[in-house]
């Protein structure tokens, strides 16, 4: 025990001591008391995250310098993008919701997809920097804390209640942030953070082990 | 079937909460640093049940302004209406599209005065130190912790319409203060989740690592 090797770990869960074996491609170690999925081996998952997190960045340009949707009562028209919405919000007295509806769907999501391109690029050949340590760590904060996928089905519900009030036309927005909805979660659903860990040099100028 | 189990907290070992790396603690006084990534290492966070508490609570509190204030007030020619959450629910509704209203009632009134309930409830069964379906009570917080960020779907709604419906003087649609209530309800809540440390579930009960299957 006065080793500990690498393969052991604590469930973040319920904190039991477990060693996660080689995993064969495709399989996933589960916590043995919990459940919880401790770590999986996906072939080619960096290389499908660096494709799909490509992808969202264009999603996310598109989404958000394309208007949502136009709407027009007797004449008179008006067009949003998501952020022309936080600017009514701010102008009309509330402010701190549209800081953190800002913070949600654009400040978040924008962090996760520039985070990971980062990571995996810096991470290609091993042992990647340090600092590709401190933004995994970050990562795990904006993907709390980004809501593209809540924003998308307030876009939907929104235009469904002014449809009864007024005509409406969806813009190239809106399906923009559709798509983006798709490309983030593959982006992170296909993500193994052990994989990246166990290739970043350590802090305390050792790492990462060679003989994993 | 009865077995002892070893847990991070019983081998005296720490995880980085940040990298998952097990240490050895550097003293009794502070765990130090992980020797990966750097991180400061902590045996548990601190007074995890004091604080869940505390947000749960406040978010209770702010519950009651985010219900009974309007959150957006529409102007027409003939009219002007404030709706907080609960009426809009209504009005929708009524006015044909049950399947919307549902969508926001289950997202505005049910996931968080569900989150609020079942928060509670893993916070007392956690203080009576009990050990009677541990994994349903870890299921909870985690389903919990995924379904908290839907919340917002309102208050989202309402930033969209704010700023699409400004066609004065026939029509225009601006937020009020109930919008701001809300948020912080849906926050303080997603705070709440990420502070309750679900391996309280495991320590409690029983004789400390021991799983009765």
């Amino acid at each position: 025990m006065e080793h500990l090797s690498a393969d052991v770990v604590a469930c973040p869960d319920c904190d039991l001591l477990q060693r996660v074996p080689v995993l064969p491609p495709g399989g996933t170690a589960c916590c043995a008391r919990c459940g919880l999925v401790l770590g999986s081996n996906k072939p080619g998952s960096l290389d499908r995250s660096m494709a799909l997190a490509t992808g969202a960045l264009i999603a996310f340009l598109l989404a958000n310098m394309e208007p949502l949707m136009r709407v027009s009562v007797a004449g008179e028209t008006s067009s949003t993008t998501i952020l022309g919405g936080v600017q009514t919000m701010w102008l009309q007295g509330e402010k701190i919701t549209a800081l953190l509806v800002a913070l949600f769907v654009f400040v978040a999501p924008a962090l996760d997809i520039v985070f990971m391109l980062a990571v995996l690029l810096a991470s290609r050949r091993p042992p990647a920097p340090r600092w590709v340590g401190a933004l995994l760590r970050w990562m795990v904060l904006s993907g709390v804390w980004s809501m593209v996928g809540v924003m998308m089905l307030g876009i939907l519900v929104s235009l469904v209640k002014i449809s009864s009030l007024a005509t409406v036309e969806p813009g190239i927005g809106i399906f923009a942030v559709g798509a983006l909805v798709f490309l983030l979660a593959g982006m992170s659903a296909g993500f193994e953070p052990r994989e990246i860990w166990s290739r970043v040099r350590w802090a305390d100028g050792e790492g990462p082990e060679t003989g994993r | 079937m009865t077995r002892v189990l070893l847990t991070g907290a019983r081998a005296g070992v720490v995880q980085c909460d940040a990298c998952g790396l097990l240490s050895r603690p550097a003293g009794p006084e502070g765990a130090g640093n992980c020797r990966r990534c750097g991180e400061m290492l902590a045996f548990r966070r601190r007074n995890p049940i004091q604080r869940t508490w505390a947000l749960i609570i406040a978010a209770a509190i702010c519950y009651l302004p985010a219900n009974i204030l309007p959150v957006m007030t529409t102007r027409t020619l003939k009219s002007v209406e404030a709706d907080t959450i609960l009426s809009g629910v209504v009005r929708l509704y009524e006015s044909g599209s049950w399947v919307l209203a549902l969508i926001i009632l289950v997202a505005s009134v049910m996931i968080p005065l569900g989150k609020l309930i079942a928060l509670a409830y893993l916070l007392i069964t956690v203080q009576l130190r009990s050990n009677r379906r541990r994994r349903e009570r870890v299921r909870l917080y985690r389903m919990l912790k995924a379904v908290g960020r839907w919340s917002m779907l309102d208050v989202f709604v309402a930033t969209i319409v704010v700023a699409l419906v400004q066609l004065r003087p026939f029509m225009s649609i601006v937020p009020e203060s109930g919008v701001m209530f809300f948020t912080a309800v849906v926050i303080l809540t997603i705070f709440a989740a990420g502070t309750f440390d679900p391996r309280l579930i495991w320590d409690s009960g029983g004789e400390a690592g021991r799983e009765d299957d």
